[in-house]
């Protein structure tokens, strides 16, 4: 078992006036007072803002200690499903922050530009091959923003075809939330349609959903419920057929890269999770990096800036070049530095490395299926292959030993292990969804089957160890409720 | 094979426990007709030492050009600490705090943060942070219309001197759920947004107004004016600021001279970046978005809040996620999932370290800079500064002779010489906004207006060309 129980006061606490990192400050100097004086008392501050004083090793300590609080992939196995928790290559970070290109300014002129803006291009081009796809902006910052750009672009779609009325997306109801909270912040509205009990949308719900209002369809596949929706090409023709265009959550990617192509499967738009697919970090929630790839209907479209390249120079690619696009996403394109480590670490697999990362990632999936269904749990769709993940329900055990999936997540950090994604989906009852990745080795998936053995040992015998669990963090269980309704968010100075 | 752990008796042993003969058995539920080409646009892997080399190359090749580039992106020192704790593994592969629990650190760290952005802003809480500046102010609009319910209109006033390309963010983001942007001018002497030039809007229907500190000219705007007008009118006050300029200036939290208890604005966000982030070619930043305690319902993107645990103790944990999509789907506030949580550890570590006096004094060194850059230029023969109103660590000149021009010999130069304004703003002439913040020495702007100097002396013969060209 692990024992993570350290407790670190706030920096708040350990702060006291007069202390100072003082080779942080830059000189003081009459001449800066001076300058400072021509600004009116009345748009200046009275006092100094509350920020912490210490020393520079207190912060150190402070934040380095903290660090110690968190689990991460560095440290433990993290198979948390739906999020591609694999390991993160020390060198995309180290070469993505080279002093140049840690410096280099977003509005810097395309002269001093042409290696970053090489990167940029071989990204845009190496994701257009994986996807299948005929462009690709990486300007959207997360998956979310990749999401909006691409149902932003299906509405340019419509609208520039006078067809007005295309204002409806369709979503299954094993969905993601920001499918549908992204429908909304485009001004469209949801209908979602239920999957039948293999996992597979469900066609005539399909069939009867579409018509005149149809603006597309937003699918995952493989899916949420981990297992891959065979009659794409089906569901390609009935929303084509309607009028409707096919969005592509690209969530799941790394479950088919160099297997299947979101283009092939008759998608028109696609985002791809470079954080999850694409290995750069996840950083405690973000940043992310959600590039946007089309077919050729909605090339005109696509976010700005693009990099273009006349087989000579790099340059950017405006309004001035696409009068059409649905605009700019971000302040200036997007979050450049994910992209570039995303960019390092496909250098780094190459061609072969790409299909590498399906094959295992779904002989890891379906492995530790295998051996956890043999120890008596039970998969949420027996019948199915997993694909890079697969879905463990808890529903009998939760039955018969009163416990919760909740419950074993925390007893898993007990031992060790990152929990896996609970309750989502949210149709299958105290769900675990699991995905392990490529990059974990077979004797540490090994060590978690062998602690969910453990556990449902546990469950049988003593379920109270499961239900006050985590006892090894340097918390207990934490109360949620009274976190939102005694709100406390900020820290204030005793008075 | 790159990072992939496992030996042939591994994948022989794993196969025999699923049932199946290979690899390839695992993917039989995808139709045949599906299977993809081989990718023929991803070159053969590279081992690290080639990686290094090719980066160092592409880097090379860009250098490092002394920059008097800002427009929203401040080359501000950033503490040798600040990135040495960030990309500890710990803080750079964990996810989001989901497990609580197994989470604290990354937890303590946002509640802290956003205790230091309402100490900054002077307002009463915070986001764990959005994506950047530009999408925070488009989030901004959006919690306003929720937030106003005085107001049925969707009308947001943004004035001319707000970042334009902010502007263009707004506008795709918040476009399509029928947010109507109306413009403000500019007093053109001045350089800042006139109250007198919101009059028309009075007593209309509008349902917030931006105001940017220092805006996009550098210029300081008379903020106690604007958010009187906007509290006289019933209509919010969305602050767009610098962080780093809050070290000196009014807290938006104070703006307004009532005293009614009607002070301050109601939202105020903004780009985090110049906290000890990166320039990075333009991300990964972020935005950074507080409020009042009776808006914070309809604030978008993660709250941590302090709670207890199951024996009494104080611990953090993600709060008020019914606003979010994975809860609320389509009626949730946003559809954001992620904040940055690693650009936000490194500004919690960046603040910390500099603490309010640190903080203060790049600013009043940036204020410094600048006026010397401004008089240095000023110097220059057919340069001169355009506005009149106080700055803060930037501002416009305007040249003699059309600006790209300069700006290329500049760069030929390695000097980066500032954002040529013409196209944007083409009523300012031959305008030049440029910045110039505590990194930049006496000897940086010396070279700099010398350079200037040089290539104005030398285009002469040009500008007669240019001159005509301009005309035609």
């Amino acid at each position: 078992m692990t024992e993570l129980k350290l407790r670190e006061p706030l920096i708040f606490e350990l702060s006291k006036p007069g202390r100072q990192a003082n080779t942080q400050f830059p000189p003081q100097s009459a001449a800066a007072d001076t300058a400072v004086s021509q600004i009116p008392a009345h748009l200046r501050r009275a006092e100094a803002p509350l920020l912490p004083a210490v020393s520079e090793l207190q912060a150190v300590r402070h934040f380095t200690r903290l660090s110690q609080m968190n689990f991460s992939i560095d440290t433990h196995f993290y198979p948390l499903g739906s999020c591609t928790m694999k390991y993160n290559p020390k060198a995309c970070n180290t070469y993505a922050m080279l002093p140049e290109l840690a410096g280099r300014h977003p509005l810097a002129p395309e002269s001093h530009s042409q290696g970053f803006m090489a990167c940029m291009y071989e990204l845009q081009e190496m994701l257009k091959d994986i996807t299948g796809m005929q462009g690709v902006s990486l300007t959207p910052m997360a998956g979310a923003q990749g999401e909006f750009a691409g149902v932003a672009m299906i509405r340019a779609y419509h609208r520039a075809r006078g067809d007005l009325e295309r204002t409806e997306i369709i979503v299954p109801e094993a969905a993601h939330g920001t499918n549908p909270a992204t429908a909304t912040m485009c001004g469209c509205t949801v209908k979602e349609i239920p999957c039948d009990a293999n996992g597979d949308v469900d066609l005539a719900a399909l069939a009867a959903a579409v018509g005149p209002k149809t603006a597309g369809i937003m699918l995952t596949n493989p899916s949420t419920l981990g297992v891959f929706e065979r009659r794409i090409e089906t569901v390609a023709k009935i929303v084509h057929g309607a009028g409707g265009l096919l969005y592509y959550d690209g969530a799941n990617l790394n479950a088919i890269l160099g297997k299947v192509r979101p283009g092939d499967m008759g998608f028109d738009v696609i985002h791809m999770n470079l954080h999850k697919t694409f290995s750069t970090p996840h950083g405690g929630g973000g940043p992310g990096s959600g590039a946007v790839g089309v077919g050729a209907r909605l090339l005109p479209f696509l976010p700005i800036p693009i990099v273009g390249f006349d087989g000579d120079r790099y340059r950017w690619l405006t309004l001035h070049d696409l009068p059409q696009s649905i605009g700019r996403l971000s302040g200036f394109m997007g979050n450049a530095g994910v992209n570039l480590r995303a960019y390092i670490y496909m250098r780094l697999l190459g061609r072969e490395g790409m299909v590498r990362v399906a094959e295992f990632a779904a002989l890891n999936a379906n492995y530790m299926l295998a051996r956890l269904r043999a120890a008596g749990f039970d998969p949420a769709y027996p019948m199915r292959r997993a694909s890079h993940e697969f879905i463990i329900t808890l529903k009998r055990q939760s039955r018969e030993f009163q416990v919760t999936a909740m419950d074993v997540a925390k007893r898993l950090l007990d031992y060790g292990f990152h929990a896996p994604t609970t309750y989502f989906p949210l149709l299958v009852p105290e769900c675990l969804l699991i995905e392990p990745t490529e990059t974990e080795a077979k004797e540490d998936l090994d060590r978690f089957c062998e602690a969910m053995i453990a556990i449902l040992r546990e469950m049988e015998q003593e379920p109270g160890k499961l239900t006050s669990a985590p006892h090894t963090m340097p918390v207990r269980r934490l109360d949620d409720v009274r976190a939102a309704k005694q709100l406390d968010l900020v820290w204030k100075p005793a008075a | 094979m790159p990072f992939i752990p496992h030996t042939p008796a591994d994948v022989d042993a794993m196969l025999e426990v699923i049932g199946a003969k290979s690899i390839d058995d695992l993917f039989d539920e995808i139709p045949a007709s599906l299977q993809a080409p081989a990718l023929s646009r991803v070159p053969p892997a590279l081992s690290e030492m080639e990686i290094a080399r090719l980066m160092g190359e592409r880097a090379a090749r860009d250098g490092r050009p002394l920059s008097f580039l800002g427009a929203g992106a401040y080359e501000h020192h950033i503490p040798a600490p600040v990135w040495a704790i960030a990309t500890r593994g710990e803080f750079y592969s964990a996810y989001t705090p989901y497990q609580a629990e197994a989470s604290q650190g990354t937890l303590q760290v946002i509640y802290e943060y956003q205790s230091m952005m309402c100490a900054l802003t002077g307002m009463e809480v915070s986001n764990a942070s959005l994506y950047d500046g530009a999408s925070a102010l488009a989030e901004a609009c959006l919690t306003a219309v929720r937030a106003n319910r005085q107001s049925q209109s969707r009308r947001v006033l943004i004035p001319r001197a707000v970042n334009p390309t902010y502007v263009d963010v707004v506008r795709a983001i918040a476009g399509n759920q029928g947010i109507q942007i109306e413009t403000v001018d500019f007093d053109p002497r001045q350089g800042r947004t006139a109250v007198a030039s919101l009059q028309r809007w009075a007593r209309q229907d509008v349902t917030a107004i931006v105001v940017q500190q220092p805006n996009f000219f550098g210029c300081l705007e008379e903020v106690d004016e604007l958010t009187d007008w906007a509290r006289d009118n019933n209509v919010f006050v969305i602050a767009l600021v610098n962080p780093t300029s809050l070290a000196l200036l009014k807290a938006p939290g104070q703006w307004g001279r009532r005293s009614d208890g009607r002070q301050g604005v109601d939202i105020v966000c903004g780009e985090g970046q110049p906290l000890g982030v990166p320039l990075a070619s333009g991300g990964p930043y972020f935005g950074f978005m507080t409020t009042r305690m009776q808006h914070v319902r309809q604030m978008p993107g993660r709250i941590v809040g302090r709670t207890l645990d199951a024996e009494g103790r104080p611990g953090f944990t993600l709060t008020l996620q019914a606003r979010e999509q994975h809860i609320r789907r389509s009626k949730a506030t946003s559809n954001i999932c992620t904040n940055q949580g690693l650009t936000v550890t490194a500004a919690t570590i960046y603040m910390s370290l500099l603490g309010g006096a640190g903080l203060e004094r790049v600013a009043a060194l940036s204020v410094q800079r600048t006026s010397e850059l401004v008089a240095a230029l000023g110097a220059v023969s057919g340069v001169r500064e355009v506005f009149c109103a106080p700055r803060f660590h930037e501002a416009v000149v305007a040249l003699d002779r059309p600006v790209a021009p300069v700006l290329a010999a500049l760069a030929r130069r390695g000097i980066l010489g500032g954002l040529d304004l013409s196209e944007r703003f083409p009523e300012l002439g031959h305008a030049l906004l440029v910045n110039a913040t505590e990194t930049k020495t006496a000897a940086d702007i010396g070279r700099f207006a010398r350079a200037l100097a040089e290539v104005q002396s030398i285009t002469v013969g040009a500008r007669g060309a240019a001159q005509q060209r301009s005309m035609t």
